[in-house]
């Protein structure tokens, strides 16, 4: 499998920062890093990193299978994770995520058909002082109102 | 020795090494803790949480899987709160779990319908909809109920600390998690079947056992498996005089629990169409069906002419029929026939090593010597493919022990995982590239070798003399084919030497010799095919063949006899460490005999039976006792299922080993000569294998 | 970057750079004392570190409060085995939001910190685990470390002493479970993050099998203030058995939320009405959570004369955890609550062990069908007893911190589960089918 030489870059240093023979270390922040390249862990990619890392298939798909933002499936391009853990569940978290839902006409982990955006209701993210919050990919947006959602998600929808 | 510790559970005074875990230590005074991921000789995990117990001063319960044990330290495994635990940790465990009892496999077997019937779950409480997923079939042997796993990860933890494979592992989290095979949907693995029996439950069901019976509908028996020479025990579940599931899990015999997929599935070659069932007599130029007392006089009265006649005989032996067998065959030989030309497939050069030890003391390992050896070479042998108890028993030794292992081998083996050196040495050259572990190994406090086909005759004396120089104990292996291989040479079916490796006063044929002369009167064979590859130079001998099966070799014969499979007998084998051990009959096969009866029943019908003597494995057994070296084991050993190794020289031997003859057939895991061919389950392995590929 | 506005309580401590210009930069870190400590650090014995790190009573702010100078001592400075320093910033405790702004304010406190450490501790390389959420901040660690290296502050004779140092982020990609110190060590050798049996601990056999300091972010970054200001002053900020400040992540019905670093021993209700300009809308308070997900709801009246420290928590029977406090004012419905906190242990059990994972699944099917109104009155009961089969009995403490909040709003909200039985809706909201992830 070929990379951008910039995760070229990256995944070489991966491997050297981790003790010698300990290379399998540097699997979760590869499948990452290329998910996020590549748009999904394909089994191409799963057959690459073990090979890359020293182990067999079977040691990444028991790693994928358990972490939660490593995903199988293509995500939309712009990934809205509303997180509706308690701070936010109690600052509207719920409401964005269903109002979110309705307007894209898609529910969790689903992508609207011309696979620009993807929907996911996510656990605590960490922007619980300034709750409710989504994050876009890995930006986050803080204090969103149900408008604020709507201006974000029309321009989602116009980004390419 | 370890320092012992005193402490106190259930109100006991006890005393137990230092580093123990409460819950051996309980189990060793008879004591019980419940636990399901708890599995002596494995990694501990902690999971199941069925073993907590109270110990004063903690504040709460404690696992005492991974607890040592502590000076003073007092443990409860009854109180009430404990009792309320287990049987909280059951209801949380029976929650998401199928409750289909009447219709598993595992009914009358499973460890969690025990657990519940005595520690109680009491009335269901969940009323929520429960985790569903289809059963899977993983491969012709292994199918995979998810809803039933308990998650304990025996399974998981055989199949890579035990088998060295890592073909299963854990996906998903949570109430989601579930044991997945390595290929995605299918298991590409050494099909060994100990996920099958290491599971608890009926999560893991074997293909050739699933509803086909209820276990307490069988009967039992313990015998020794006929497929390769490490000799394993199996015990035989038995319906109907039908065999229906081979497993070893009541540990007995050496290999404990393990078994490898033919220990444990090829058995069905037994109850295969083919399988001769009455004797076939040459009339009119094709084999037809004849009775016993028929066939046997035709047998005799040509053996009796060709006798008169002075013409030559040719004997061929088996290395898979019975130490029993083997020294009535080759006394029938040479005292009626009165021919040395007796010989049989020789898969490695025993009698070189045997030589080269002479005067030395334990200098064979055991099976159990290779759990317990502090280092292990193995050169020129692919284990795992071709003695997979050994291959596990160095596994564990590893594991358990630490032990250093060492493999000079030509490829990629599974020892290497283990290996502290690997050596990678050209075909044939692997015997010089010991030379390199010289020092290494000198700095062993002891240690064994094991040696495949490719090493013989001088190559054997150079290791041994090798292993002499390195100033240390030193045990050897000598890798051999068959159930009975080690049987075979040490009964004296060779043309060169008698029981226990005394010379034969004249050299008789060997069997290439045997096929190649021009005026050989008869051709006796026994379990064997010699011309599957070869042909017989005399086309008018006289040609019995005993045999399950109607062989190339059977096929051109004048009388075919119908033998009976190791598991239709009694009798003893020698596996490749020179351990004896008892076969036990399981099943009946109408029509086939046991060779050694079969032999008997000819002497009679040749008025020789006063010559070689009754033909009852017991009284030939005591024979062999008493005129061969180092046979002379304990009857009561054996008798109880026990092995009794055997060092059968010690003395120079007179003959010179022919290392022409000696050649392995490198029969791996899924391939057992005639009898794989006829094991339905190992072909349809080895098809879903190439399938794959 | 700040996302509220600090407020005039709080004792800037570990937060003093933050809302400077450039407060990430190595040039803003240099010019306000900024790697100051670790020249003194370098000057002290391991054994000197860590007592001051004793005197200064800090205990770890990952969640369990130990002590951290104990800990530091744990660590077999004499084995032959190289040792390593590891930071948690896994920060997946729900209600914590302290770490992220810790690093992305003033990531060169950190790296100070774990030098400090690597010092007591004769470590010469670190892991900056940081969960997948929080991929900026790798970015700005490793500019902070490119610029750490560069001025001669990580790397090979730091400051032209003998002492080596490396520095490393690690991501993880969404586990809670991987904030638990063990579960986090396996993630971080590219395994599934299940928790380790121990002891061993992490100090004796921790990261690669060797041993191991392991901090949460702020534990760290309390370690230049410690040795620059010495363990007696920075004790002097907090209690008599909690030193120095806590960064309080106060977050729910409050006007003002945000994360404020207040001294250990700060009363609950100033907190709440003046740093937190009281509960919205004028509305009563009605529960309240000290520090995370994981710990056991009080109700108002617990919370009068309450302060902010350890053992204050631990004599009401909750915890300090990692400071994330949450406000509920009195329309809260405690049994969707109880449900979403359950559902977020239900879908972050790692799944290794039988009461964790069968129990929080369980719980969390019966408390959705609870809080939808197809409740059972014995499902009350059920509720509690089923967290209590749980409490204690894990194999790692996520168990406990699923059973913990749950049982503790059973007993005291018990009306409010009454009031959702028999098939009436719930009597707080208009109820829909909550999406289950
Ligand atoms: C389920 C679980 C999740 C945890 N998550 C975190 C976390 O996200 N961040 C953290 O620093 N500590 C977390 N901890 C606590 C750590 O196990 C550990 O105690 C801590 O990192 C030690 O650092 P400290 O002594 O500085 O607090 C968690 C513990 C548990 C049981
Ligand atoms: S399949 Fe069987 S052995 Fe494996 S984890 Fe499940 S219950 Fe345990
Ligand atoms: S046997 Fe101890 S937890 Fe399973």
């Amino acid at each position: 499998m070929t990379f951008s030489p910039e995760l070229e870059a990256k995944f070489d240093k991966l491997l050297k920062s981790y003790p010698p023979g300990r290379q399998r270390a540097a699997m979760v922040p590869m499948l990452l890093f290329a998910q996020d390249e590549v748009g999904s862990v394909t089994r191409e990619l799963v057959d690459e990193v073990a090979k890359r890392v020293g182990v067999q298939a079977l040691q990444v798909d028991e790693v994928i299978t358990y972490y939660s933002m490593l995903h199988r499936k293509p995500l939309g391009k712009h990934h809205v994770q509303i997180c509706t853990n308690i701070s936010c569940l109690l600052t509207g978290g719920e409401e964005l995520w269903k109002h979110a839902c309705a307007k894209l006409g898609i529910g969790h982990k689903e992508v609207t058909p011309d696979g620009r955006i993807s929907l996911e209701e996510v656990e605590c993210i960490g922007a619980c002082s300034w709750a409710p919050a989504l994050q876009v990919n890995y930006d986050f947006h803080h204090q969103v109102t149900p408008e604020k959602l709507d201006q974000l998600l029309d321009r989602l929808r116009k980004l390419t | 020795m370890a320092d012992l510790v005193k402490l106190t559970i259930n109100d006991r005074h006890l005393e137990v090494p230092a580093g123990t875990l409460v819950i051996e230590a309980a189990k060793r005074n008879g004591i019980e803790i419940p636990s399901f991921c708890y599995y002596e000789g494995l990694a501990l995990q902690a999971a199941c949480r069925m073993c907590l117990v109270e110990v004063e001063k903690a504040p709460k319960l404690m696992v005492a899987c991974t607890l040592p044990v502590a000076e003073g330290m007092v443990v409860r495994t009854e109180t009430p709160t404990v009792q309320q635990a287990r049987k909280s940790m059951l209801e949380f465990l029976l929650s998401n779990h199928p409750l289909d009892c009447p219709v598993c496999d595992k009914g009358g077997e499973c460890e969690l319908q025990d657990m519940v019937f005595r520690y109680g779950a009491g009335e269901s409480r969940f009323t929520e909809q429960k985790v569903h997923e289809d059963e899977k079939q993983w491969s012709p042997v292994v199918f995979f109920d998810m809803p039933r796993c308990i998650l304990c990860f025996r399974c998981v933890r055989i199949c890579g600390e035990g088998m060295g494979v890592n073909a299963l592992g854990v996906v998903n989290r949570g109430v989601l998690s579930e044991i997945a095979p390595n290929k995605g949907d299918h298991l590409e693995c050494d099909e060994c079947g100990m996920c099958i029996d290491i599971c608890p439950v009926g999560a893991l069901t074997s293909g050739t056992y699933r509803y086909k019976t209820r276990p307490w509908e069988m009967e039992h028996v313990g015998t020794i498996c006929t497929h390769c020479s490490n000799g394993c025990k199996t015990t035989l579940g038995v319906r109907n005089d039908k065999i229906i599931r081979g497993n070893n899990r009541d540990r007995s015999g050496i290999n404990g629990e393990f078994l490898c997929i033919k220990g444990r599935y090829a058995f069905d070659f037994s109850d295969h169409p083919d399988r001769l069932q009455t004797p076939l007599v040459r009339t009119g130029g094709k084999l037809q069906p004849a009775s016993w007392s028929q066939a046997l006089e035709v047998v005799a009265k040509n053996f009796q002419d060709v006798k008169q006649r002075g013409g030559r005989f040719g004997v061929i032996g088996s290395n898979h029929t019975t130490n029993e067998e083997n020294y009535y065959l080759q006394k029938f030989a040479r005292q009626v026939l009165m021919t040395n030309n007796i010989d049989h497939h020789r898969t490695g050069d025993v009698l070189t090593l045997l030589d080269a030890l002479s005067g030395r003391n334990e200098a064979l390992a055991t099976t159990q010597d290779l759990y317990q050896s502090k280092a292990i070479l193995v050169v020129a042998a692919e284990l795992a493919l071709e003695h997979p108890f050994l291959s596990f028993q160095i596994r564990a030794n590893y594991r358990h022990h630490q032990a250093h292992v060492y493999a000079v081998t030509s490829q990629p083996v599974r020892e290497d995982k283990t290996a502290t050196v690997i050596v990678r040495a050209a075909p044939g050259a692997e015997l010089s590239a010991v030379e390199s572990l010289r020092e290494k190994l000198k700095a062993e406090p002891e240690l064994i070798i094991l040696y495949g086909d490719a090493i013989k005759g001088d190559g054997v004396r150079k290791l041994v003399a090798f292993g002499t120089s390195l100033g240390i104990p030193v045990k050897y292996v000598p890798l051999v084919d068959y159930s009975n291989s080690r049987g075979a040479v040490d009964m004296g079916l060779m043309p060169e030497l008698l029981p226990g490796y005394q010379p034969s006063q004249a050299f008789g044929l060997t069997w290439a010799d045997m096929l190649a002369s021009e005026d050989l009167g008869a051709l006796w064979v026994i379990g064997a095919n010699p011309l599957k590859n070869a042909e017989l130079r005399a086309r008018n001998a006289f040609m019995v063949v005993q045999e399950m099966f109607l062989t190339d070799t059977a096929q051109i014969a004048d009388v075919v006899l119908p033998a009976a499979s190791a598991y239709e007998k009694s009798g003893t084998v020698t596996n490749v460490c020179g351990e004896v051990q008892r076969l036990k009959r399981a099943i009946q096969t109408m029509g086939a005999k046991p060779d050694l009866e079969i032999i008997g029943l000819i002497a009679k019908e040749m008025d020789a039976a006063a010559v070689v003597g009754p033909w009852t494995s017991d009284s030939v057994f005591e024979e062999i006792r008493k005129n061969v070296r180092g046979y002379d084991v304990p009857v009561a050993m054996i008798a109880t299922g026990g092995a009794a190794q055997t060092m059968p020289v010690n003395g120079r031997i007179a003959v010179e080993s022919r290392t022409d003859l000696i050649r392995s057939t490198h029969d791996n895991l899924f391939t057992s000569g005639t009898l794989g061919r006829y094991s339905k389950m190992l072909n349809s392995v080895l098809e879903r294998r190439l399938n794959y590929h | 970057m700040l996302y509220n506005e600090p407020s005039p309580l709080e004792v800037r401590v570990l937060s003093r750079r933050f809302g400077l210009p450039n407060s990430a930069s190595i040039d803003t870190y240099l010019a306000t004392d900024g790697y100051k400590a670790l020249r003194k650090a370098l000057e002290m014995k391991p054994e000197e570190i860590i007592e001051e790190v004793k005197t200064s009573n800090l205990r770890g702010r990952g969640g369990a409060g130990f002590s951290t100078g104990m800990k530091w001592s744990f660590v077999p400075r004499t084995s032959p085995k190289p040792k390593y320093i590891v930071v948690n910033a896994d920060e997946s405790e729900p209600v914590t939001c302290k770490d992220r702004v810790l690093i992305e304010n003033d990531p060169h406190q950190l790296i100070e910190g774990m030098l400090i450490a690597a010092l007591a501790a004769d470590a010469h390389a670190g892991y900056i685990y940081i969960r997948g959420e929080y991929r900026y901040l790798i970015d700005i660690l490793d500019t902070a470390i490119a610029e750490a290296y560069q001025h001669g502050y990580l790397g090979k004779n730091i400051l032209g002493t003998s002492f080596s140092f490396d520095a490393y982020t690690h991501t993880g990609a969404g586990a809670y479970e991987c904030g638990e110190e063990s579960a986090l060590l396996e993630s971080l050798e590219g395994k599934r993050g299940i928790p380790r049996i121990r002891p061993p601990f992490p100090a004796v056999v921790g990261a690669f099998q060797c041993p191991t300091v392991l901090n949460n972010v702020e534990t760290y970054c309390a370690a230049p203030a410690i040795i620059r200001d010495g363990g007696a002053a920075f004790a002097a900020l907090g209690v008599p058995k909690a030193g120095g400040t806590k960064l309080t992540c106060l977050t729910g019905h409050v006007n003002k939320p945000g994360v404020y670093e207040l001294p250990l021993g700060f009363s609950v209700d100033k907190m709440i009405n003046e740093v937190g300009g009281g509960i919205r809308g004028g509305k009563k308070l009605k529960a309240f959570i000290p520090g995370g997900s994981s710990c056991p709801v009080l109700t108002a009246a617990e919370c009068e004369g309450l302060t902010m420290d350890y053992d204050a928590m631990a004599k009401r029977k909750t915890m300090l955890g990692s400071g994330g406090v949450v406000i509920m004012d009195e329309d809260t419905c405690m049994v969707k609550v109880a449900l979403r906190i359950m559902r977020f242990y239900a879908h972050e059990s790692c799944g290794w062990c039988i009461p964790c994972r069968e129990g929080t699944s369980w719980l969390r099917k019966t408390l959705v069908r609870f809080h939808d109104g197809m409740g059972q009155r014995d499902d009350i009961g059920l509720i509690g007893d089923l967290a209590k089969n749980m409490l204690g009995r894990t194999f790692c403490p996520l168990g406990d911190a699923a059973a913990l909040p749950t049982i503790s709003i059973v007993e005291k909200w018990a009306a409010e589960f009454e009031a959702h039985l028999n098939g009436r809706p719930c009597p707080y909201e208009n109820v829909s089918q909550l999406v289950m992830a």
